[in-house]
């Protein structure tokens, strides 16, 4: 009851809305490094991330929790236990990486199938784009086989991490999205 | 739904535990909610702590589940939640699955999170970890090793421990930052948290070192196996005083013990006192009991100024406020007594206040002390003021209690009255059958050894199981009364007492009342006789078998009138078996798998007899050593018995052997001849295997075990001589300690420089691989005069090893190379030919004796002469029994008197005494030797090998 009175509450008083973001693809495709390149604006060194990392960044008004999980073949089955209450997803693809876009496919199908997921936004990042060889954003998106999808607003961006170009825009996106779907 | 669950929250002061599934329910709403209340979930999650703690625990799924939730709120930071998080998921670990979702938060954590949590993170990463994840961690915890913060270095050590199941390897490597963290100034880290105490800065230390604890433990689990750099650690540590925490102090006193008592050559030198001296003055309490413990308990590597310095601390300990103190100084006192009770009379006057201690504990050990220490004209006043308190405290202490009184009632004949009327008095109060037992054993034993009491104790008895609710000990006393009543002047007085328990108990105790009765019939006394026949024979119909049973085999022996010999072979037998052997004996015929042997009938020959004059003897001694509790004296036999068989395997320990039994002292008299008789016994099984041994008829005697190459050689050997009456077998026992090497057709090469002993055989081992043991025998015969006592012949006997050696890895054909390997000369030496022996009475044995011969022998040097390793070695020599605990040196006295009792092999008795004087320039010995046989006197007088 409280809980429902004070969300009510902070929606009319326009008050700092949590939200949840989780950060999700495969390993090595720079999920640790966007979230760390978003909340403190430069480029960390970053090991294979055994479990998680969480960090909240406020972004126009609203505080972002946003969750990265580690991308490892050990460590995705437990992804499943943090999809509850999840207003978005942020899949990242390594670009450069052709031979495991299938394997990324069926990762994120398999991920958005699940009944928890079925309200949250899909924002794709097509990440690495300043290494040589990397595919477009079409591309990947074919790649992807994000047509498919139905019922679901998603899009895809083009980033690189490390220069921080793209990911403002793409959260700028999720944010409107999110905002419409919640008010 | 605030007040809604602040009242809830009431009953966690209560002793109910919360309900655990609404616990459940309730942590993984709050938990998975957004945004997260910080202190709900702290709420929630003491609530789930406190059940962890109180020992619930939860299924594999659902702790799955609470682990991933908790695990969500590590995007909340606050710092006490976090705080708490870790702690809920350090006692989840152990339950639940895929808790290394959680390691990357907490490294995260370590490297930049809050000093406040930090601690508890460095906890919980080292219940996650596991071995393909901790070289990830291992930077972190050198880091935290190091840190300045106490807090944080010293969960990083505890965590380093809990790690060495994990990867001894990898926490090996951070060495350095432990040994460095020892020494360096660590505090705690005033945080804003902190600051509103400083008005009571002083009474918050600084620090209080305990990661010094911490980092010592830890550094021993590497140590602990290099006993040389060990000592350089204790040593160094201690030049500096870098040591500031009692606990670590408590620590480096107990590897010191572990370090004296593993290896008998390292005295507590100059080096090594000058520690204690400064732990036996040191401002913990602790620390100076456990440096006193270790003095006291290890007595015999401390001289008795030493030991008399531990002492005196105690006896301060004894007036010092605290409780626990107190106690505890009493009860190493009260240990330490049983030994050496005159150094602790020192302590009487502060004893003696203790007897009105508040605290039970305390007086009841005060009391029993000065019972130990107590001299003739004290006792009477003790015993009173001991009956005072006896209603006061528990059964347990009672018993303690009664054993002081009955150790100081054998040291005291003259007392016996006035003990007596105490454990009478307290006989009658209420008890469980502990408490009784030791009371009535007790009366046994002043009965056994102060022959006046008997009629005054008797009576006691009797009167004791007129009422008495246990079956047990009514049987050990009619037991006890048949044995001893018939003795007495007026034997049918206690007649009555027996008839009574016939009429009035069951049937247990009916069948002994019979027994005790017939024995009275056996005393030439025609009426009591007559008098007894008629009463055994109401008993014939008697509805229990066993007493019908009983009461007919007596009858038909008192019957049989013109023998009463084999009556009192039956009822009244001189002698007594030795249990532990007949019931090794008994148990091996039961459990053998061949059934024919069942065929014949156990053999009861076979079992030695001991009479009661020995028993009696070896009784009296191991009593008065305060050795009380008779299971204790069982177990402790069988463990000897483990512990040979352990050392049997393994070979090499023959020198431990000796070591342990001057290790403890008090070692029993009884377990000593029964080890000898099963170690004999064992021998003689082996041997009679081998069918051209087994026709050399009884082994005689076998020798102790002897060295020929030292302990880390290649091969290790030692043998044992086995005397036959016209052979010596000599058993060599050979370890392969290489790990390549296979030996084959390994034999012996001996010379004997006698003439008169000529070798036969020799039975070598075909192949010994690496790593294993084998054992050769050779027999030489002994020479054959017609006076047998000239056949005690000493000899030197050179050995040389021959095998062919191969490698493991060698082709099929390789035939290897023929080798010699040199081991040292084994002797024959008098002590081949003697049996240890016990006697009761040395002083009458060595007067009786007329055969003497004497000799004087130089020992070296004061510093480079041990004397108790020395006394040792002429005891395995010698093959002899020490008499009188005159193996023990009782320490600072300048002389000593050892006596040594033996039979040799021909059971001719022979006795040495070996005076020992001690001057500034030299240790001199003279050996005096006394006995039967003139030719083994004159040798064993000659020579002490």
């Amino acid at each position: 009851m409280g809980n429902i009175f004070s969300s009510m509450f902070n929606k009319l008083w326009g008050v700092n809305e949590e939200v949840r973001i989780l950060i999700l693809g495969l390993d090595g495709a720079g999920k640790t490094t966007i979230l760390y390149k978003l909340q403190l604006g430069e480029v960390v060194k970053t090991k294979p991330t055994i479990g998680f990392n969480v960090e909240t960044l406020q972004y126009k008004n609203i505080s972002i929790n946003m969750w990265d999980l580690g991308g490892q073949t050990s460590i995705r089955p437990y992804w499943r236990c943090y999809y509850a209450n999840t207003a978005a997803v942020i899949f990242v693809v390594d670009s450069t990486d052709k031979e495991r876009m299938e394997t990324a496919k069926q990762e994120l199908h398999m991920m958005l199938k699940e009944d928890e997921l079925v309200d949250s936004a899909l924002l794709v990042f097509a990440n690495k784009q300043d290494q040589p060889g990397a595919l477009t954003a079409a591309n990947v998106s074919k790649a992807l086989g994000l047509a498919e999808l139905k019922d679901r607003s998603w899009s895809i961006v083009a980033t690189s991490a490390i220069k921080g170009e793209g990911l403002t825009e793409g959260l700028d996106w999720l944010i409107d999205v999110i905002k419409d779907e919640q008010l | 739904m605030s007040t809604h669950s602040y009242k809830k929250n009431d009953d966690a002061d209560s002793s109910v535990l919360p309900d655990k599934m609404s616990v459940y329910q309730e942590c993984l709403q709050a938990c998975n909610a957004s945004p997260i209340q910080p202190k709900k979930c702290r709420k929630l999650l003491s609530k789930l702590l406190r059940l962890f703690y109180s020992g619930e625990t939860f299924p594999k799924t659902e702790s799955t589940s609470l682990f991933f939730s908790i695990s969500k709120l590590f995007h909340n930071n606050d710092p006490s939640l976090r705080q708490i998080a870790y702690l809920a998921i350090k006692e989840l670990c152990s339950v639940s699955d895929d808790i290394l979702m959680i390691t990357a938060s907490i490294m995260k954590d370590i490297q930049n999170g809050d000093n406040i949590y930090k601690p508890n993170a460095v906890r919980t990463l080292s219940r996650v970890l596991d071995g393909s994840t901790i070289n990830s961690a291992e930077r972190l915890y050198k880091n935290c090793i190091v840190d300045s913060n106490q807090s944080i270095s010293s969960s990083a050590l505890v965590s380093s421990y809990h790690l060495l199941p994990i990867s001894k390897d990898i926490v090996k490597r951070w060495i350095n930052e432990i040994q460095e963290s020892i020494v360096a100034n660590k505090s705690f880290q005033t945080s804003s948290y902190t600051t509103h105490e400083t008005n009571n800065y002083n009474r918050i230390p600084n620090s209080t070192y305990i990661y010094q604890y911490h980092a010592l433990s830890l550094l021993y689990q590497f140590k602990s196996n290099d006993k040389m750099s060990l000592i350089k650690m204790i040593q160094q540590l201690n030049e500096r005083k870098t040591l500031n925490n009692s606990l670590a102090q408590i620590q480096m006193i107990r590897f010191i013990e572990k370090l004296i008592i593993d290896d008998s050559k390292i005295l507590v030198n100059n080096q090594l006192w000058p520690l204690f001296i400064n732990w036996l003055n040191n401002k913990s309490d602790m620390v100076e009991l456990e440096a006193c413990k270790l003095i006291l308990f290890n007595a015999n590597k401390f001289n008795s100024e030493q030991q008399l310095h531990a002492i005196t601390t105690l006896q301060s300990l004894l007036s010092v406020p605290r409780t626990v103190t107190r106690f505890s100084a009493v009860r190493i006192l009260n240990k330490f007594a049983i030994k050496d009770s005159d150094k602790v009379s020192v302590c009487n006057l502060e004893l003696e206040r203790l007897i009105n201690d508040s605290n039970r504990s305390i007086s009841t050990y005060a009391i029993t002390t000065l019972l130990k220490t107590g001299n003739i004209e004290t006792v009477d006043r003790l015993i009173k003021s001991i009956s005072s308190f006896m209603d006061e405290i528990s059964d347990e202490f009672k018993i303690i209690v009664i054993d002081a009184i009955r150790t100081l009632s054998l040291k005291f004949p003259l007392k016996y009255k006035s003990m007596l009327k105490f454990l009478n008095s307290i006989l009658r109060d209420e008890g469980g059958f502990n408490f009784k037992n030791s009371i009535v054993e007790a009366i046994f034993d002043i009965i056994k050894f102060i022959p006046e009491s008997k009629p005054i104790a008797l009576e006691m008895l009797c009167e004791f199981i007129e009422d008495c609710e246990f079956t047990e000990l009514s049987v050990r006393i009619l037991h006890l009364l048949g044995n001893e009543g018939p003795k007495s002047e007026n034997p049918s007085t206690y007649v009555r007492y027996i008839y009574n328990r016939v009429v009035l108990e069951n049937s247990i105790v009916r069948s002994s009342a019979i027994i005790a009765l017939s024995k009275f019939a056996l005393i030439n006394d025609e009426n009591l006789t007559k008098s007894i026949k008629i009463l055994l024979e109401r008993s014939l119909k008697d509805i229990d078998d066993e007493v019908r049973d009983r009461t007919i085999l007596s009858l038909k022996l008192l019957n049989n009138n013109d023998n009463l010999k084999d009556a009192k072979n039956y009822l009244l037998p001189n002698y007594k078996y030795s249990l532990p052997i007949l019931e090794k004996e008994l148990s091996k015929y039961v459990n053998n798998n061949d059934k024919s042997s069942f065929k014949e009938s156990f053999n009861i020959n076979l079992i030695p007899k001991i009479s009661d004059e020995e028993y009696k003897a070896f009784e009296l001694k191991e009593k008065l050593s305060g050795k009380l509790n008779e299971i204790e004296k069982e177990s402790e036999i069988n463990n000897d018995e483990n512990k040979r068989d352990d050392k049997n395997n393994n070979g090499k320990d023959s020198s431990n052997s000796n070591n342990n039994s001057n290790n403890s002292d008090d070692e029993l008299i009884v377990s000593d001849i029964t080890k000898y008789t099963l170690l004999q016994q064992q021998y003689q099984s082996e041997l009679s295997q081998l069918p051209e041994i087994n026709e050399y008829g009884t082994l005689l005697h076998s020798s102790n075990k002897f060295e020929l190459t030292e302990k880390e050689t290649e091969f290790v050997v030692y043998a044992i001589k086995h005397i036959f009456s016209k052979h010596i077998v000599i058993e060599y026992n050979i370890e392969n300690t290489l790990d390549e090497i296979i030996l084959e057709n390994v034999n012996i090469n001996m010379e004997i420089d006698n003439e008169e002993y000529i070798e036969q055989f020799s039975l070598p081992i075909e192949r010994l691989e690496p790593n294993s043991k084998g054992k050769i025998y050779l027999s030489i015969s002994r020479p054959e005069n017609d006076n047998e006592e000239d056949n005690y012949i000493m000899a030197n006997i050179v050995n040389s090893l021959s095998y062919i050696s191969k490698d493991l890895d060698s082709e099929e054909g390789d035939e290897g190379f023929a080798d010699e390997y040199q081991i040292e000369d084994l002797l024959i030496t008098p002590g081949d030919f003697i049996i240890p022996t016990f006697t009761n009475d040395f002083t009458k044995e060595w007067d009786e004796l007329s055969i003497e011969n004497s000799s004087v022998f130089n020992l070296g040097n004061e510093n480079s002469v041990n004397l108790q390793e020395t006394i040792n070695k002429l005891i395995k020599n010698f093959s002899m029994m020490p008499i009188e605990n005159s193996e023990i040196i009782s320490s600072g006295k300048n002389n000593h008197t050892l006596k040594l009792f033996g039979k040799s092999i021909l059971n001719k008795k022979i006795a040495c005494t070996v005076k020992f004087a001690v001057s500034s320039k030299s240790v001199m010995m003279k050996l005096i030797v006394r006995g039967e046989e003139e030719v083994l006197v004159e040798e064993r007088s000659n020579t002490i090998e």
